[in-house]
């Protein structure tokens, strides 16, 4: 065996393992949530259910009627979408301004927005708890997106700037001797330029949305703005000593798919080198 | 279609620095305009405060008449190719030709009529479902120009478009945009550093340095007639050899002899202690390759043949001489400001090509003194301009 073939086995072993790594887990959840719950409490330590053990679709369908969850599956894709759009939207305007703009404060801009994207999650919690019940946008759809956004527009700024420094000037100035206005400038040829970037910062944010749980436990109290994660936690069967593993199991599987879906949409949109050909490279 | 009218017009940055200095010039209507000069001259930030990338800090901008001044580059109609193209990678070639007809929101027909045309003159039929990235230079070039002539803008900006290209490519994009500049007669200004293409494309030529204007004039006129030394080197590639100089009893003693010289240049240069002459390096030739009745005796010199370089039509031949340390600084200085730099005090003769002289050779020279210039070598003025 020559070296070039042995090195693109010991490439493929490599991509293996490191697959195996990554979705066990995942593999693992889905084998339990097809699993019925007495073959759980039993214990049932295959990957396949054991005959007899397998609840089939059931335990979907089971989650899917549960009308709290549903609300919950609907609150989550409620508030991270609007997260998401608000947040790359503003952060759009304000990393285009950062690019391209001189104006005082601006490093000040840049570092603040980098010392909130570090702040410990936890240590927010408590004050908001406080503040929304006094503004009364406590357990609201509100309440979880203002939050959201301030901790992602930081790196969807950061992000986006970067992207924006890489467009050169004179795109926009071609696009305004042409007879664009300033906005159709940026509407018509940046924007379009900065995609990949503005794509990135939106799944960067939805996923900060979407995964959260400290706010969607502690900002909510009802089914009327509770997330998933956080609906997720009030399963609790009959017997709170014997949690619905394979409930849960399904819940866990029916909030990954949006995500998966999502990135698999939006991966098509980062193509990268998108601006290859605009000047002379 | 709209003449250019520059009036003092002045640009400073922020530091106070003026980066354009009390320019005027006026563009007639359909002429082409060179503006040249080396790097950090100030030729493009005044291209640039035409078409309205720069504001003007004081001066008038009128385009056809009208004043421009506090206009966005947008209401000012004019059509503009970047050294980088700036095309639009994510829009097809059609697209990026359509672009400015779609923003004056155009009819569909109209705008296809259009494009199709502009396609047609620039040979780019084949290309218009391309993106630009799959173009090559010569090719986003045309696209470029494309974008530009389907507006009917007033007038035509070109900034250097040519210097991101190989030579030959180089050569023939530029006969095509002198083509079509006659083809559809529009005022066109066009910032270059290349002189090859200010003397091939210009009706005029306008050359600056650090800012000012230095002379507004035909191709022709700037090489025979340059009032200035920074325009006589910058000029003609070689460049103009200088040489000091002085002037007695209608002769000229130059560092290889003395020579005879026109009563007239001779009266305006008498008498005014050590010049600079400058004479370009087809005014000198080899003695054996000439008639023999065509050889004055009084304007011939022996010279050392240090170099030699060969091109085939003709051949360069470096013949260097010793100058005062005063002499050489200036030479020195005024090749740094014509972005080039003058390491020996030489002479550059350009010779026949069936002259025989080798690297290293001594050979009989003749020298055209009659085309001898001039210059103050403290103001740097052309003493015998018009002469």
């Amino acid at each position: 065996m020559n070296k070039n073939a042995l090195n693109r086995v010991g490439t493929l072993v490599g991509f293996v393992l490191i697959l195996l790594w990554c979705l066990l887990p995942v593999a693992w959840i889905i084998s339990l949530s097809f699993k019925s719950q007495e073959a759980v409490t039993n214990g049932s330590p295959g990957f396949l259910p054991q005959s007899g053990g397998g609840a089939g679709w059931q335990n979907y369908v089971d989650v899917i009627q549960d009308e709290q969850f549903r609300r919950a599956i609907l609150n989550s894709i409620g508030i991270s979408l609007t997260a998401t759009i608000l947040s790359v939207a503003l952060a759009t305007l304000t990393a285009y301004a950062v690019a391209r703009l001189e104006f005082q404060g601006k490093r000040f801009v840049l570092t603040t927005a980098l010392v909130i994207a570090m702040f410990p999650v936890v240590s927010l919690v408590g004050p908001l708890f406080d503040m929304w019940r006094t503004f009364g946008i406590y357990d609201t759809w509100i309440g979880l997106i203002i939050p959201y956004m301030s901790f992602t527009l930081p790196l969807a700024i950061w992000t986006l700037s970067a992207f924006f420094r890489e467009i050169p000037w004179e795109m926009e100035q071609a696009a305004q001797v042409d007879g664009a206005t300033s906005w159709q400038a940026f509407r018509k040829v940046i924007v379009p330029l900065a995609a990949p970037g503005v794509f990135t910062a939106a799944i960067l944010t939805f996923f900060f949305a979407w995964n959260d749980f400290v706010f969607g436990i502690s900002l909510t109290s009802t089914e009327r703005a509770r997330p998933i994660p956080a609906a997720l936690s009030f399963f609790v069967g009959a017997d709170p000593f014997n949690r619905p593993a394979s409930l849960l199991a399904a819940g866990a599987v029916v909030a990954t798919v949006p995500v998966i879906l999502l990135v698999l949409f939006f991966q098509r949109k980062i193509v990268a080198g998108l601006t290859a050909g605009a000047v002379k490279g | 279609m709209a003449t250019i009218e520059m009036k003092n017009i002045v640009k400073k940055y922020g530091d106070g620095f003026p980066a354009v200095n009390d320019v005027s010039i006026d563009v007639a209507d359909g002429e082409f305009l060179i503006l040249v000069g080396p790097s950090g001259c100030g030729k493009s930030t005044l291209l640039r405060m035409i078409v309205g990338l720069e504001d003007i800090t004081s001066g008038d901008m009128v385009i056809g008449g009208e004043r421009v001044n506090d206009l966005a580059p947008r209401d000012r109609n004019l059509a503009m190719v970047f050294q980088n193209y700036a095309l639009y990678p994510h829009l097809t070639v059609y697209e990026n030709i359509a672009f400015p007809l779609r923003l004056k929101k155009r009819p569909e027909k109209e705008i296809d009529e259009k494009v199709r045309q502009a396609s047609r003159t620039l040979d780019l039929d084949e290309h218009l479902e391309r993106k630009p990235g799959n173009l090559s230079g010569g090719q986003r070039q045309r696209v470029a120009m494309g974008r530009a002539i389907v507006r009917d803008a007033k007038a035509f900006l070109f900034d250097e478009p040519l210097s991101n290209l190989d030579a030959k490519l180089r050569g023939q994009m530029r006969t095509e945009i002198a083509r079509l500049q006659k083809q559809l007669g529009i005022t066109t200004v066009y910032v270059t550093h290349d002189q090859t293409e200010a003397m091939t494309l210009g009706d005029r030529v306008a050359v600056m340095k650090r800012g000012v204007l230095q002379q507004l004039a035909s191709p022709r006129e700037l090489y025979e007639q340059p009032v200035n030394l920074f325009v006589a080197g910058f000029i003609g590639s070689p460049p103009m050899n200088f040489l000091p100089a002085t002037v007695e009893d209608g002769q000229v003693t130059l560092p290889f002899g003395t020579f005879p010289l026109p009563a007239d240049k001779a009266e305006r240069t008498a008498g005014k202690g050590l010049l600079l002459a400058g004479i370009r390096p087809e005014h000198f030739e080899d003695v054996s390759v000439m008639a023999d009745d065509a050889v004055d005796g009084t304007r011939t010199f022996e010279a050392h043949v240090d170099v030699r370089e060969w091109l085939g039509d003709q051949q360069y031949a470096y013949v260097p001489y010793d100058a005062e340390a005063q002499v050489q600084d200036q030479l020195r200085d005024l090749a740094r400001e014509a972005d080039s730099e003058s390491l020996r005090t030489q002479l550059v003769v350009s010779l026949d090509a069936a002259s025989g002289a080798q690297g290293d050779d001594d050979v009989t020279l003749f020298i055209d003194s009659d085309r001898l210039h001039f210059f103050d070598p403290q103001s740097g003025e052309n003493l015998t301009v018009g002469l």
